[in-house]
């Protein structure tokens, strides 16, 4: 029963091959996209840690991007 | 670490968590239905189970694609900054199913049409496809810190978008090795409910994968953002 599953009739190197690549496409994007937003958050939270009492009180103030995109590269699209 | 902690945040932090469950679960009840329930194809054998991934991932890649062309042209009618930020966020799943859809195509191709490649219209027109997601992506990292950088991935997406009816239609307006639609819209679906069904799970589970990785992209995006607002104070 489990041979036949994976023997397929001849075509299980095709399918299992189609199968696998897709799954590893997938855990392979997972794992880069999970590393980078985990990368970013560590940044953040080094940045937030070095800052005075002062400043931790003006980017408590800030709401997100809305303020702080306008005054980006994107602004001048 | 109140700064972080705010509506938005919260919304895509948590909804990451729910998608990554549902598309498990979902992905697991799609490769049972794909590999033991269905089944083998009268003329093709066991080689149709290929279908299972490697139509869900093309259409997958077209419907991103057009999203991001779609909203490529908002970025410029509408000068609304999160619109690229969307677009940016989708571009790396649209990528990896654009190439899914060619690698497994090229699998199935092997004991089908008894070869790994063909330059027939529609393989060749979905290269395409992964080349403008591959430019999109590159524009992005090497212009990243220029004032233009929207302009040009804009341009991209919608220069790219004149593929996509290519590649729908490319079956029907020439003669091809790749066969016509099974399932569609507007006419009769060609293929059978115990085929559906797997393939309709299976894109549902596609679909979710580039649902949780366009949310962990944009969370990451809004971290980067943040971390701008912080080098300001």
């Amino acid at each position: 029963m489990i041979s036949e599953l994976f023997y397929m009739n001849g075509y299980g190197y095709y399918v299992l091959s189609s199968f696998l690549f897709t799954l590893v496409c997938f855990l392979g994007l997972y794992i880069i996209t999970k590393i980078q937003l985990t990368k970013e958050q560590n940044k953040f939270n080094v940045k937030f840690g070095e800052l005075n009492s002062e400043q931790v009180k003006e980017a408590k103030k800030q709401k997100i991007y809305k303020e702080i995109i306008a005054t980006e590269i994107y602004s001048k699209i | 670490m109140n700064f972080i902690k705010n509506y938005q945040f919260n919304l895509v932090r948590k909804s990451q968590k729910i998608v990554l469950g549902l598309f498990l679960i979902v992905l697991m009840l799609g490769l049972f239905e794909a590999l033991v329930l269905s089944p083998e194809d009268y003329l093709q054998g066991d080689s149709v189970r290929i279908m299972y991934v490697h139509v869900p991932s093309a259409w997958i890649s077209l419907g991103i694609f057009s999203l991001m062309a779609a909203l490529s042209i908002m970025v410029i009618i509408f000068k609304n900054k999160l619109f690229f930020l969307v677009a940016k966020s989708l571009a790396p799943s649209g990528f990896v199913f654009s190439l899914i859809a060619l690698v497994t195509g090229s699998i199935w191709g092997k004991p089908t049409w008894g070869t790994w490649w063909a330059w027939d219209a529609r393989i060749t027109s979905m290269l395409i496809l992964c080349i403008f997601y591959l430019m999109y992506l590159i524009a992005w990292r090497i212009f990243e810190s220029k004032d233009y950088v929207t302009k040009i991935t804009s341009f991209i997406a919608i220069l790219g978008f004149i593929n996509i009816p290519i590649i729908k239609f490319s079956v029907d307006w020439w003669s091809t090795l790749h066969q016509p639609s099974s399932v569609n819209i507007f006419s009769e679906t060609t293929i059978h409910t115990t085929m559906l069904i797997p393939l309709g799970i299976m894109t549902a589970a596609f679909a979710l994968f580039s649902l949780l990785i366009f949310l962990m992209k944009y969370n990451t995006e809004l971290i980067k953002i943040k971390n701008k607002g912080l080098d300001r104070l």
